[in-house]
């Protein structure tokens, strides 16, 4: 992924910024620029507390470039409690832990490192409630 | 000599952050010296940062843990100043990513401070001065450190991952309002580590007397005369922690008891957290204190300098103090690993 796009989705990347439907209140992560519910184009900003439980999760000892750092982890989706569900990587976390209903929380974490040279990305992560 | 902000200052949020993950002194000992030196350990444990963990990842929890307690909007932060030795980039400030990450973009000044273990409370005296001289209303000082040393060398066992974030504001909203600071500082070679250079280097017997303690102690009894004050005006304090003993005997030689510093005396359990260490020490002491408690605080940086600090504890903290997570959350948060992980993890393969 090139720096131009990592520097667009910093915000929803650190912070879990989606957006609201201002016509029925549908919340939506990633951020979306019509409603899936309403077709409305009233969409406003909205920034998700990052409180979920884990919905399903499946455990990587084969990582993708630039995550073998990493192995094993757990690559799970969320239920956030504002209702959407995402995919996001488990953190601070033995993976032998993880349950499905485990409550977790966001955090911004180093989500991979562009080679010795390169940017460092920052993103969300979840991890068990404490 | 003592410098006081022209309107009252003080502290309105503060927030910890430690790593999860622990490693045991007395196992570098066992690796490296086949235990002989395990009754002279200087730290029970140090904590060690994640995979994904760094001074950046570390301060943006701090600082959401300061604005939880500091209940303020983060767009009224001015400053997001982060003081570290270990900034993930050697060019690419630091405090931009956090200030994105709380918020606090894009009317804010954000900026990357040095001096060794001092950095963190360097963030401090500048964020006094911006709110005491009105050019701000709120202004957010880090210190944070994930922490090095070579394998094997002295520096191991405690070289430690953690820090703390405070938002200073108006004496008016503070949970502790400052009375007085104070900085003393010389040109000391007790410890240095040139560029491009992955491990520091110390000037062996030079770290104690003429750089710690010279600097510390002379930076805790100029401020507590000029206040004339004694340790007995004081509930607690808390003095930069590179080790159990050095703090002790700071602590002793100004006349401080082993109860006064107890609730900020981290290190034997967390490790030394360099730029981080004095100041998450202050977060423990404001976890414990009560209205109407003054608290001294003396950082240390080597190269070398200390800065000192007396706070008084105001009716605000025991409403705020629940907002966010305890220091104490966060150390009895504990994932013991091994050196092989912790290797694996630091990247310690690499020797030189
Ligand atoms: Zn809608």
């Amino acid at each position: 992924m090139d720096i131009a796009r990592h520097w667009r989705l910093r915000d929803q990347r650190y912070n879990l910024q989606g957006t609201v439907c201002a016509g029925c209140g549908h919340k939506m992560f990633p951020p979306r620029v019509v409603c899936p519910e309403c077709r409305s184009r009233k969409i406003e900003t909205f920034e998700f507390s990052g409180q979920g439980e884990v919905y399903s999760h499946t455990v990587v000892y084969q990582a993708p470039e630039g995550f073998d750092a990493y192995v094993p982890y757990v690559a799970a989706l969320v239920r956030l409690e504002e209702g959407p569900l995402i995919s996001a990587q488990l953190t601070d976390v033995n993976v032998d832990e993880v349950a499905i209903g485990l409550p977790v929380e966001m955090v911004t974490r180093k989500l991979t490192e562009q080679e010795e040279n390169g940017l460092i990305v920052y993103g969300y992560k979840f991890r068990p409630r404490f | 000599m003592t410098m006081k902000p022209s309107r009252q200052v003080g502290i309105v949020g503060y927030g910890a952050y430690v790593p999860r993950y622990r490693l045991a002194a007395e196992e570098i000992s066992q690796l490296w010296r086949g235990g002989q030196d395990r009754d002279t350990l200087p730290v029970r444990e140090k904590s060690v940062p994640g995979p994904d963990e760094d001074s950046v990842s570390m301060s943006i929890e701090a600082a959401r843990n300061a604005l939880q307690r500091a209940q303020i909007d983060p767009t009224q932060l001015r400053a997001v100043w982060v003081g570290s030795e270990s900034p993930p980039y050697a060019v690419k400030p630091t405090s931009t990513i956090v200030a994105q990450a709380i918020g606090a973009v894009p009317s804010t000044s954000a900026g990357d401070w040095e001096f060794a273990c001092k950095a963190g409370s360097e963030t401090m005296q500048a964020a006094i001065a911006m709110v005491g001289s009105s050019m701000a209303d709120y202004a957010m000082g880090i210190g944070m450190d994930t922490a090095q040393g070579r394998p094997g060398d002295a520096l191991e066992y405690t070289a430690a991952a953690g820090g703390a974030a405070f938002v200073f504001g108006p004496g008016e909203e503070a949970l502790a309002v400052l009375e007085a600071s104070y900085s003393y500082v010389t040109d000391t070679p007790d410890f240095f580590r040139r560029a491009h250079q992955h491990y520091p280097e110390h000037g062996n017997r030079f770290t104690g007397e003429p750089a710690y303690f010279h600097h510390v102690l002379s930076a805790g009894r100029h401020l507590m005369e000029s206040l004339g004050l004694t340790a007995e005006d004081f509930a607690l304090a808390v003095f930069h922690q590179p080790n159990v003993k050095f703090p002790q005997r700071a602590a002793q030689k100004l006349g401080f008891t082993a109860e006064q510093i107890r609730p900020g005396l981290l290190v034997g359990d967390i490790g030394n957290t360099y730029a981080g260490s004095s100041l998450i020490g202050l977060t423990g002491c404001l976890d414990a204190a009560q209205p109407g408690d003054r608290i001294l605080m003396v950082s240390f940086g080597s190269g070398a300098g200390s800065d000192a600090f007396s706070f008084v504890v105001t009716e605000q903290l025991s409403k705020r103090r629940s907002l966010a997570r305890t220091t104490q959350d966060y150390i009895a948060r504990r994932q013991p690993v091994h050196y092989a992980t912790y290797a694996r993890w630091r990247s310690k393969l690499l020797l030189k």
